[in-house]
């Protein structure tokens, strides 16, 4: 429930994050992004995609990509079982809202935060996961890692893209 | 009671320039000396449409030149005038600048007034050297009420109308004194709207209205009072003869209109001349012999649902094929009956986008002409299959390589006259511009009669460019393929027209965007034909399915040639690892589908698979796919609207089962797969 801020330098009211757990660690992001959640399947297989770009899916009749987080954060061992889920959410780009899917291990609650309690990602030097950490954030006892989706996404796939027109025309 | 009447320019705009086509087409057809009557009539409305909707909308100058314009042809369409060379010239002219004054009307930018201007005046001489009559004034916005043509001795009579309040209560209908007034001579009505009270307290059923009008007839004042006839005693009537007062020429005149204007005129012949009153429900056009105009979103939103409804079919067509029990033969028949309503409705929707191609061929009768005057060089040009129907949006980027073909012919095809009499050719070259229907794809043809492709002055200015060495020997198409590379040209001179080497590239390109080819063919001294071959729509594809290991692609029928099991004496295997094989005269090299997308294959033996043939970029070579898996029509989805383009993947779709498959970019393909053994 969005209290008023008493502060009155304080930003914003307090926003609503999905929380989904990837490994041992705990992530968020902003809830107006997110499409819908669904559960795994059959993915089909985009050449010269990056790693962690398993494909695209049919998402309703829009083809839509399918990033899997567990790959881009580090996780050596992934399994894709029906247990497994596929977070869906949408970005606002140049050319119009862009769909795609993030692969987790598993969604877990949706919380408020207060702007003013997100703490800066400390440096941990250039790796191409912590670019999209937007902030830390202690909630019941655990860090929840907040995530930038316009920043995942804004490499991914522009370096995809960027990659096909490097190629000799 | 003002409506805001931009909301209708639109319309205004779009009709004008169909018209202004219309008017052009028919200028270029019309046999000088003697033309059709019907043909002149034509020229005639789309003036007086024009001016029509000039004037309603407040374009002033549009509607003062269609004006003077109007003046010319009702005295060449009365036989007043005779129809010359140079007249037509002129009302060539005369279409450019209103499509220059049109156009800039629209996108409010400033255009040439002084060419505008020079041409009145240049219409306006010619009318009075032919008639010898001093009193032609351009500003007078004066209205052919089916007037039967001025005699010479007709008078301009003043009339004022000021009816009583009760007018209207008697069933007195002032439009149609008016009318009876039109037929007696050529009529301008000018409401006097000072009386009117403000919109609170007016009573309706009074009349507050006056009217000074101004007939220019020869018939006798008896027969002009006989129309007043009906009027009341307490309405006011003056009837003066004299000289014409010019009416303004403001947005309130031009009331009555004839009801066949193409242009959404504003008032209904029943409605008196306070023009400025329009009700939106009369200004949308009259449909001309059942047609509606439909926004193009509307149409694209049709065809989406209807692909949807294509797949979802699938999908169920997949899982009857599953069913057991009592139900199971009667949901497959009613699935096939189905699937025979799909097929039907989807190509009925397709059909609604398609438009036939001789809106674009239109453009080439005036554009040849222009040409071969500019070149000095005589060229016919014949045109057929302009019935033959296109996707709108292909027919819209068709336009403009095809203009480059046209334009090549006519600069380096055709010889000058000198030339091909020496060559024991007709002094008159021919370009023709075909199209038809065949298979499921449209093939349009652009050939000329000139010269041909010149191949040693390809190769030349090929090793020149050095996209060829000296050493290689090269095929009769390879040679001709070459002036498709970028920035190629064997012009000596650039002219403004062409030659300079942008041309044929792009024509590929802008070609291979549409989802089709071009081919060229050309015979040293007797000419060249290209041909482009396109598909009929862009939401569907006739596709091949194959099988890759475990994933499925689509590729394009357009692009497949044939599919066969090689046996293993069948392919060589040359200098650094490429393979090829024999296929039809000449060896095609293999390209293994799963290697360049990075899977694992079925198998790796190439005669336990399957090569199927594709051409694309020029050249063929065989794919190696593990299966086919069947034919069918898929719809095209994008992949770019989510996430980006591929390399050698033009767009997706969705199969039966809600799987997406990748439909291969055959062009594309083939060039990075030779990118790729080169490096």
């Amino acid at each position: 429930m969005p209290s008023p801020p008493t502060d009155p330098t304080a930003t914003a009211a307090t926003s609503q994050v999905l929380t989904f757990v990837i490994g041992e660690a705990t992530y968020g992001i902003d809830i107006p992004c997110v499409q819908e959640i669904r559960g795994w399947s059959a993915v089909t297989r985009l050449p010269q995609a990056p790693a962690d770009v398993l494909g695209v899916l049919n998402l309703r009749g829009a083809i839509v990509p399918v990033l899997d987080l567990r790959l881009k954060f580090g996780s050596a061992n992934v399994q894709y079982s029906p247990i497994t889920v596929i977070i869906v959410v949408s970005v606002m780009s140049a050319k119009g809202p862009r769909d795609f899917g993030m692969v987790v291990d598993g969604v877990s609650d949706v919380i408020d935060i207060a702007p003013q309690d997100v703490k800066p990602a400390p440096d941990l030097g250039a790796s191409a996961s912590s670019a999209c950490i937007r902030g830390l954030i202690p909630v019941a006892g655990h860090m929840v890692i907040l995530l930038d989706i316009d920043l995942l996404i804004g490499k991914d796939f522009s370096a995809a893209v960027a990659d096909d027109a490097t190629r000799a025309a | 009671m003002t409506i805001d009447l931009t909301q209708f320019h639109g319309a205004f705009f779009d009709e004008s320039f169909e018209a202004l086509d219309l008017m052009e087409s028919t200028l270029l057809t019309l046999t000088v000396g003697s033309p059709d009557p019907e043909s002149v009539n034509a020229i005639f409305r789309v003036a007086h449409s024009i001016k029509g909707g000039g004037a309603t909308f407040g374009f002033g100058e549009i509607a003062s030149f269609t004006h003077s314009l109007e003046t010319l042809l009702e005295e060449l369409r009365s036989e007043r005038m005779a129809v010359t060379q140079p007249i037509c010239d002129l009302l060539l002219k005369s279409v450019d600048v209103m499509r220059a004054m049109l156009g800039a009307a629209r996108t409010k930018q400033p255009y040439d007034a002084q060419s505008v201007t020079d041409l009145q005046l240049d219409i306006e001489r010619i009318i009075v050297q032919q008639k010898g009559d001093v009193s032609v004034a351009p500003s007078t916005a004066t209205l052919a009420l089916g007037s039967s043509g001025a005699a010479p001795a007709s008078v301009e009579w003043l009339i004022g109308l000021r009816p009583d309040p009760e007018f209207f209560a008697r069933g007195t209908d002032p439009a149609r004194i008016f009318r009876e007034l039109g037929r007696l001579g050529s009529l301008v009505v000018t409401a006097q709207l000072d009386a009117l009270p403000a919109y609170q307290t007016m009573d309706p059923k009074r009349c507050y209205l006056s009217w000074s009008l101004s007939l220019r007839s020869s018939a006798p004042e008896a027969a002009i009072r006989e129309v007043f006839e009906w009027l009341n005693a307490d309405c006011e009537l003056t009837l003066t003869a004299g000289t014409s007062t010019p009416a303004p020429a403001s947005t309130y005149t031009d009331a009555i209109a004839p009801a066949t204007a193409p242009v959404p005129v504003a008032v209904l012949p029943t409605e008196p001349a306070a023009a400025a009153v329009i009700e939106p429900a009369h200004i949308v056009a009259p449909p001309d012999a059942g047609s509606i105009r439909v926004g193009v979103e509307k149409v694209d939103e049709l065809i989406n649902t209807v692909g949807e409804l294509v797949i979802t079919h699938a999908m169920l067509s997949q899982i009857s094929l599953g069913v057991t029990g009592p139900a199971a033969d009667g949901l497959r028949s009613g699935m096939q009956q189905l699937e025979r309503n799909m097929r039907q409705l989807q190509e009925s929707v397709m059909r609604v986008r398609m438009l036939p191609i001789s809106t674009v061929f239109s453009r080439f009768p005036r554009m040849v002409r222009d040409l071969a005057q500019r070149l000095d060089k005589q060229v016919e040009l014949k045109i057929t299959g302009e019935t033959t129907e296109l996707d709108k949006t292909v027919l819209e980027k068709i336009g403009d390589p095809l203009l480059h073909l046209v334009r090549n012919s006519i600069d380096h095809g055709i010889e000058n006259a000198a030339a091909r009499a020496a060559a024991g050719k007709n002094v008159i070259g021919t370009i023709h511009l075909k199209a038809s229907h065949h298979g499921g794809s449209i093939v349009i043809e652009v050939g000329d009669d000139g010269g041909g492709l010149n191949a040693e002055r390809i190769v030349a200015k090929a090793r020149a460019a050095g996209l060829v060495s000296l050493t290689d020997r090269l095929s009769e198409e390879q040679v001709q393929e070459l002036i498709f590379s970028p920035g190629f040209t064997t012009a000596e001179v650039a002219t403004d027209v062409s030659g300079r080497g942008v041309g044929m590239d792009v024509v590929r390109s802008n070609v291979t965007e549409l989802g089709g080819k071009i081919e060229v063919h050309s015979e040293r001294g007797r000419g060249s034909r290209f041909v482009i071959t396109l598909p009929l729509t862009l939401a569907i594809v006739d596709g091949l399915s194959v099988a890759v290991g475990d994933q499925t692609y689509i590729l394009p029928m357009m692009s497949t040639i044939e599919s066969l099991r090689l046996t293993p004496n069948q392919v060589t295997t040359i200098a650094d690892g490429r393979e090829v094989f024999g296929f039809r005269n000449e060896y095609l090299p293999v390209v293994r589908l799963y290697k360049y997308f990075g899977l694992i294959p079925r198998t790796r033996a190439l005669h336990e698979g399957l090569v199927v043939v594709v051409e694309g970029a020029g050249r063929r070579v065989g794919l190696f796919v593990d299966d086919l898996l069947g034919q069918q029509q898929v719809v095209i989805k994008s992949l770019e609207t989510h996430y980006g383009r591929v390399t050698g993947i033009s767009a997706a779709t969705i199969l039966g089962d809600g799987s997406v498959a990748l439909i291969l970019d055959v062009a594309d393909l083939i060039r990075s797969a030779a990118h790729r053994e080169a490096a």
